[in-house]
């Protein structure tokens, strides 16, 4: 979202308007900022342009959110009789080790 | 994920269990392991059979080679090492090539977003910017009664992923690995699995959007 009020506009015309990070650019760079590797100065841009712009905070928010309910699903495991036939190869490994 | 010391017996500890036959302790370990090992082997093979296949495989080379085990590197690495090794060779004989620049970030502009979501670059003011602000849904998403619909809907998005970047999603996201630890299995360097971690994501959070929206 554009910043709205004039002061913003004032701020976003000073020395700094080349460096600002457009929303544009924080979409693409969102993961790095999530992973913890995007570049110190970047990552002061990428804080100074969300503390102005409530649209990049929920989009970062729903990211948030994306992940943590990815990680609330559950992957599929091995079926049912393939996890029986491991526990029977595992016994039959288990005794022809003690009888050696 | 890795065994954690405290509410499981050290590696070392499970290790000597298993050598000694003690099957609650192998149980253990291919309940815990197996969504993963599959996972992974999705990435190389394409049947769902053959990546079952692959990861009984698997578990019946930990019970031969546990004996040699040196544990110079930890359980979970040896064990997707052993995955790795026979997927791919799986892969071969499925004349699936399956190099892994296959695995590099490939598709379309890759672009999170569609450039009509933001002021052109030519903009007087705000070049870059919204044209209009993400329709707001993250404080919903997580809600009870939208979440049964909202997981189905995440589900299927993630399986039309396109492979490397669901592989990742999977790996990070939905199985909690940790970066490094995606990139030694898929042979990545941390910044194609960023890459296809962003991409992925991104279309996800897309996925999302549009299901809100429907909703909304």
């Amino acid at each position: 979202m554009a910043p709205s009020s004039d002061t913003d506009w004032q701020k976003h015309m000073g020395d700094d308007t080349v460096n600002e990070m457009a929303c544009q650019e924080l979409v693409e760079v969102i993961t790095d900022y999530l992973e913890g590797t995007l570049p110190k100065s970047d990552r002061a841009r990428f804080d100074a342009h969300l503390a102005t712009c409530p649209g990049c905070r929920e989009y970062l928010e729903q990211m948030r959110a994306l992940i943590r309910l990815s990680g609330s699903l559950t992957a599929k495991s091995i079926e049912p009789a393939t996890r029986d036939s491991l526990l029977r190869a595992f016994r039959r490994w288990r005794d022809s080790q003690t009888s050696v | 994920m890795a065994v954690k010391t405290g509410d499981r017996a050290s590696e070392a500890e499970l290790i000597d269990r298993l050598r000694c036959g003690d099957q609650a302790t192998f149980t253990w370990l291919i309940d815990t392991y197996s969504p993963s090992l599959k996972r992974l082997a999705l990435a190389f093979v394409s049947l769902e059979a053959v990546a079952e296949e692959v990861v009984q495989e698997t578990w019946l080379a930990v019970l031969t080679g546990i004996g040699r085990f040196e544990g110079r590197s930890s359980l979970k690495t040896w064990l997707f090492k052993i995955l790795t090794n026979r997927a791919k060779t799986r892969a071969v004989r499925e004349k699936r090539t399956v190099s892994f620049s296959e695995l590099e970030p490939e598709d379309g502009d890759g672009r999170a977003l569609s450039p009509e979501r933001f002021l052109p670059p030519d903009h007087p003011s705000f070049p870059g910017h919204w044209s209009t602000s993400p329709h707001p849904w993250s404080a919903v998403a997580e809600q009870a009664v939208l979440r049964r619909e909202t997981m189905e809907v995440l589900r299927r998005g993630l399986e039309n992923l396109p492979r490397s970047q669901r592989t990742v999603v999977m790996l990070r996201d939905v199985e909690g690995w940790p970066a490094h630890e995606v990139c030694a299995a898929l042979e990545l360097s941390e910044a194609n699995q960023r890459v296809l971690l962003h991409r992925g994501r991104s279309r996800l959070r897309a996925i999302l959007e549009t299901y809100f929206a429907e909703d909304a």
